[in-house]
């Protein structure tokens, strides 16, 4: 067993800068040679990346190699591989499927997506339909239906899926977990435009898709369980990142509002103040999770994180655009482009209250995460529903 | 730009778990609702037996004060901790005004005529509170001294002072200085108030003698000083009353039964107090920051003690008001303790400061002026 202190950790971050100097590397020779010095995710075990260190001393290793001026694998890119695919690959895949796609994924040489959202199945995720059938000689699967609102479809090389193995079974015991080649004949991925002007999620037609047995994640009719890795660690990706004081939404109202008095108004003081103790609040909250999980003591609060970084960002970019004034009225650029990722940064006030929309509604709505805080942190009874014990072919749609 | 963010230590140590057990033990057995109740009814809801073993025995009036003084030495943080048990329990107990206000006064002056009164304060043996109104804000200017009509006989009247009638002494903010004089030498004319487990009084002094404790500059900055760890420690009360009135309400919304179903099982229900435990877990890391602040005389504690009071009032609020409409007509009976929960809530919202007080200063700590 490798001793994983700090000081360890740092030792081994000066070995991999001596022998790889930033300055002199490639990008991706660099971020590999990262990867197999276990000092990618310091907490997955060794030889994929890891060291199965504490996963609180990441943010020494992360610190010590910005200082030196090291690449990022461009977190923000890849968020779907990093926050989703990896870790449900991690605790069901084979060793063959650890080897094979851990690596290229960590390293941003594959980008992944998630095809789970159907058009009939979106908070209902166990209602999906697409279709996965067993072919009697190779053993492959064949895949036919549709996917909705997949971000960095258009970007992905792989994708992790559910997909429907058995409609005679209730509708969470007859689902399949697998990882799709986005490149296979029969993948075919359409932008789909939204609100904001731009598609940075797709439509996502599979017909026929061939996918190999050696690409299913779990059991037969285990995908269930497999998916509930996936959207666990969807949510809780959120909570442990550190931000500075006035960072995030706020920043750029508050310079707005410095630097521009002749937009002030006592009834905009009011609110702007109002969000910005909120956004304060939340800053100490998130900070005070990411204590208890160094302190290994995790709190439920994680549960809460997306809920009020989702209010908050609606309501303080809605403030921005009414600061703005007649500006307000205006937006940057309504061009349709296929961005890699969300740019809360880069654009302007209007994309911002655009984009803020999609933070209650993508990775489970807000009213799906408050049935679950409701639920698993205060104890109070689950809905009553009678779709539990009906066959799939059997339910209502 | 605004004040960069000091370091923060959120969590509860284990010094601070096991202060916070022996404190919920004591009220858990001597402090119930009904207890607390009955007193209030009799228009004198202090409790002097429990406030000696809380004072003396647990030593909790004494964790703000040097060890050298006779006190814990301890710090904001475990205080913190005593205020959050003492909210959860809406304890009739002068611990805010003598152990906090009084005592942060006193340690701010630092004059050898204090020390004999803070060692007092430390074992219990005296209660002693600052004739100020409980409104007064930090921040706020002060409000106009009572006046030394020479040689010591102070005259003026001073009201809505928070348990003056539970005082031995009475710190009282005079022109020429701080002077400690014995409640008995004061007049004191209860009002009725709206939070019955901290009473309110008018202190009408007519030439009374008191002992001075410090000049008239010293007494303003210690009065100020003691007023923004007042503030910032009232977050934790406010913080523990919340999440007593959240765990008594999703207690009671699964019991109750209407419509053939647990009344707690409507998603109505279910999505509100999902958001009022997000308030409470965000309130829990507001005052928490204060404490940790206010302890560590962190740079930034100002601006953090002035974003605790603005926050965590509103929540301790919200969560009593909503404990009262969840527990239906329950809620609404003198029986069912929530309107006391209410009531210091409501009060508490406006004691050293109001949300809309503190929020003007951080617009001053973090410059976002007002038009
Ligand atoms: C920007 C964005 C990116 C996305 N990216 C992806 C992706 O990469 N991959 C992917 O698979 N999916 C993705 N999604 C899809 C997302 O996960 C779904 O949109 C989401 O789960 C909601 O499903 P739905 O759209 O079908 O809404 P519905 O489930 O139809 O919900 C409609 C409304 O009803 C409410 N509602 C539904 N059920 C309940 C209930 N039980 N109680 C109370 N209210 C309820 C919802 O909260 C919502 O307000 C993305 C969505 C967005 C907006």
């Amino acid at each position: 067993m490798t001793a994983t202190t700090a000081e360890h950790l740092l030792a081994r971050v000066r070995d991999l800068l001596a022998a790889h100097p930033p300055a002199d590397t490639d990008r991706t020779a660099f971020l590999r040679a990262r990867f197999d010095a276990g000092l990618a995710w310091v907490h997955y075990p060794e030889g994929l990346g890891g060291l199965g260190a504490p996963r609180s001393l990441q943010a020494v290793v992360d610190a010590e190699l910005e200082a030196a001026g090291a690449p990022d694998n461009d977190p923000r890119r890849i968020g779907i591989g990093l926050g989703m695919a990896a870790p449900t690959i991690l605790a069901y895949g084979t060793d063959e499927q650890k080897q094979r796609f851990l690596r290229p994924l960590w390293v941003g040489e594959e980008v992944w997506c998630q095809l789970f959202s159907e058009p009939g199945a979106g908070s209902d995720l166990a209602a999906l339909g697409t279709r996965a059938v067993r072919e009697s000689g190779s053993g492959d699967w064949i895949v036919d239906g549709q996917k909705v609102w997949t971000s960095s479809a258009h970007t992905a090389r792989w994708a992790i899926l559910i997909a429907r193995t058995d409609p005679g079974l209730p509708k969470h015991q007859g689902i399949t977990y697998f990882l799709c080649d986005m490149h296979a004949p029969g993948v075919e991925v359409r932008p789909l435009r939204q609100i904001t002007g731009e598609a940075e999620f797709n439509e996502v037609f599979l017909t026929g898709v061939r996918i190999p047995d050696s690409h299913r994640l779990g059991a037969v009719g285990e995908g269930w369980a497999v998916a509930r890795t996936t959207l666990m660690n969807e949510r809780v990706s959120i909570g442990g990142m550190r931000i500075p004081r006035e960072g995030g939404m706020i920043a750029p109202v508050a310079a707005a509002w410095r630097d521009r008095p002749e937009l002030r108004t006592h009834a905009l003081h009011q609110r702007l103040l109002e969000l910005w103790v909120e956004a304060e609040v939340a800053r100490l909250t998130g900070e005070r999770l990411r204590q208890q999980l160094v302190a290994g003591q995790p709190g439920p609060e994680g549960s809460g994180m997306k809920l009020t970084f989702a209010r908050l960002n609606q309501e303080i970019s809605g403030l921005e655009v009414e600061l703005l004034a007649e500006e307000g009225l205006l937006y940057d650029d309504w061009t349709m482009r296929r961005p890699d990722g969300v740019d809360f940064t880069g654009r302007e006030a209007g994309y911002r209250y655009l984009r803020a929309k999609g933070n209650s509604i993508e990775g489970g709505t807000s009213e799906i995460l408050l049935n679950i805080v409701a639920e698993r942190v205060l104890g109070l009874p689950p809905e009553p529903r009678d779709d539990k014990d009906l066959a799939w072919k059997d339910l209502s749609r | 730009m605004t004040i960069a963010a000091a370091p923060t230590d959120l969590l509860y140590s284990g010094t601070e778990e096991e202060l916070r057990s022996a404190v919920r033990a004591l009220l858990t057995d001597r402090c119930d609702a009904k207890g607390v109740l009955d007193r209030a009814e009799t228009g004198r809801p202090h409790d002097p037996a429990l406030w000696s073993t809380l004072a003396a025995r647990i030593g909790a009036a004494g964790l703000l004060v040097p060890e050298k003084l006779g006190g814990q030495g301890a710090s904001h943080r475990e205080a913190a901790v005593v205020l959050e048990e003492l909210g959860r329990a809406v304890a009739p107990v002068p611990y805010l005004t003598s152990s906090v206000l009084a005592t942060e006064i006193l340690l701010g002056c630092d004059t050898a005529e204090s020390a004999p009164l803070l060692r007092e304060l430390a074992s219990g043996s005296t209660v002693c509170v600052p004739a100020v109104p409980l409104t007064l804000a930090p921040g706020a200017p002060l409000p106009a001294p009572v006046r030394d009509l020479g040689g010591g006989a102070l005259t003026g009247t001073v009201t809505s002072v928070a348990d003056a009638v539970a005082a031995d002494v009475l710190l009282v903010l005079a022109d020429t200085g701080l002077y400690a004089v014995p409640a008995a030498a004061a007049r004191l004319t209860p009002r009725v108030p709206l939070d019955l487990t901290r009473p309110l009084a008018t202190v009408t002094l007519e030439a009374a003698a008191g002992t001075r404790l410090a000049d008239a500059g010293t007494a303003r900055a210690a009065v100020a000083g003691a007023l923004l760890s007042g503030a910032g420690l009232l977050a934790s009360e406010q913080l523990g009353l919340a999440e007593w009135c959240l765990t008594e309400t999703v207690g009671h919304v699964r019991g109750r039964h209407q419509f053939n179903r647990p009344v707690g099982s409507f998603q109505a229900l279910k999505h509100r107090l999902a958001r009022l435990w997000l308030d409470v877990a965000s309130a829990r890391a507001a005052a928490r920051a204060a404490a940790d602040a206010l302890a560590a005389e962190a740079p930034d504690a100002p601006l953090t003690v002035a974003v605790a009071q603005a926050y965590c009032s509103g929540v301790a609020v919200r969560a009593a008001e909503e404990c009262v409409q969840l527990h239906g007509g329950i809620g609404m009976t003198w029986e069912h303790p929530a309107h006391l929960y209410l009531k210091r809530a409501k009060a508490d919202s406006l004691a050293l400061g109001t949300a809309g007080h503190h929020r003007g200063l951080v617009a001053d700590f973090a410059e976002l002026p007002a038009p």
